[in-house]
């Protein structure tokens, strides 16, 4: 049985994170996964196209979640407001879910991001379902995160599929 | 950069051409330090091992990101991708390192995709399309859906 300092979470803002996003981060990012696109590493080529400056690939922000602030890193106690993502692993570890798989992820983008925007991600636990079978239980999680930029604009939206066992 | 594609030129069930990568240990843990997800299944071996696996796997959320790639290159500097969704359907193991740059030989992995749905709605001309990652035996370990905007 799940704890209730994790059931308490449905609903719930259980991370948030602020993030500047700077061009080398943007560069480091496209390097990992080999696209070269100019769009994401040469300022004078992205000045020119019609975003006009270098911009995020789509996906760059769904990093932003890992990224929260140590005073954030689960440092709260459990059950409190706002314990993070890492509070939260932390929580699933203690009830028994050591281990974490990512299981899929939805987007809908809706602003780009450009080097020098600062963007703030709010997560929410949409559901969490416990399912137990002979072969080891398992936890569902889904997680939806909304991102914004310093101006207000929604810059887009994820649900995150998570397994934990 | 690669051509502009148009909506005009779209047709349902035209093929994207497919994009070849590869994942070495070293990209994985080059990936975990660029995405932030410290997850130690994905370059520590005794842990993997613990939680059930060969050793370390490559990250969905990269395979997802290589999508990402695969279909933004597609669709050009004038394409808006609008929506995108990805499951992992089934692990996949990365190359080990020959030398500090040069990988081992072993699994390919393929980007394709297919041009599902060509729509209008509010003022956009926009095309869904089905992506997949698969590995060198053909089979779909990622699948996914992309939205674009298209001039």
């Amino acid at each position: 049985m799940l704890p209730e300092e994790i059931k308490s979470l449905v609903g719930q803002v259980f991370s948030t994170s602020i993030f500047e996003v700077e061009k080398e981060s943007i560069r480091r990012f496209a390097d990992a996964v080999g696209d070269m696109n100019p769009l994401y590493r040469d300022a004078e080529y992205a000045g020119k196209s019609r975003y006009g400056s270098i911009i995020a690939p789509p996906g760059f922000i769904s990093s932003v979640w890992f990224w929260e602030s140590p005073s954030e890193k689960g440092t709260e106690a459990p059950g409190t407001e706002s314990p993070g993502l890492f509070g939260l692993i932390d929580a699933l570890a203690r009830a028994g879910y050591r281990s974490t798989l990512d299981s899929g992820i939805d987007y809908e983008f809706f602003q780009p991001v450009r080097a020098g925007d600062t963007i703030k991600s709010t997560s929410v636990i949409k559901d969490i379902k416990e399912r137990k079978s002979e072969d080891g239980n398992m936890v569902f999680l889904v997680t939806d995160t909304t991102y914004t930029n310093q101006n207000g604009d929604k810059v887009a939206t994820t649900r995150w599929m998570t397994i934990h066992r | 950069m690669a051509e502009q594609l148009f909506w005009k030129e779209i047709e349902v069930d035209m093929e994207i051409p497919p994009l070849s990568k590869i994942a070495t240990t070293r990209t994985l843990v080059e990936w975990a330090g660029a995405s932030g997800d410290f997850n130690p299944v994905h370059y520590d071996m005794p842990f993997a091992e613990a939680s059930g696996l060969d050793g370390p796997i490559v990250q969905g959320a990269l395979k997802r990101q290589w999508l990402v790639q695969f279909i933004t290159g597609w669709m050009g500097d004038e394409g808006t991708l609008k929506k995108f969704s990805c499951k992992y359907r089934a692990l996949d193991y990365p190359r080990n390192m020959k030398t500090m740059t040069e990988p081992e030989d072993g699994e390919t992995w393929l980007c394709k995709g297919k041009v599902k749905k060509k729509y209008e709605s509010d003022g956009e001309s926009l095309v869904e399309c089905a992506v997949w990652v698969e590995n060198g035996k053909g089979e779909v370990t990622t699948e996914g859906k992309a939205i674009v905007a298209l001039p």
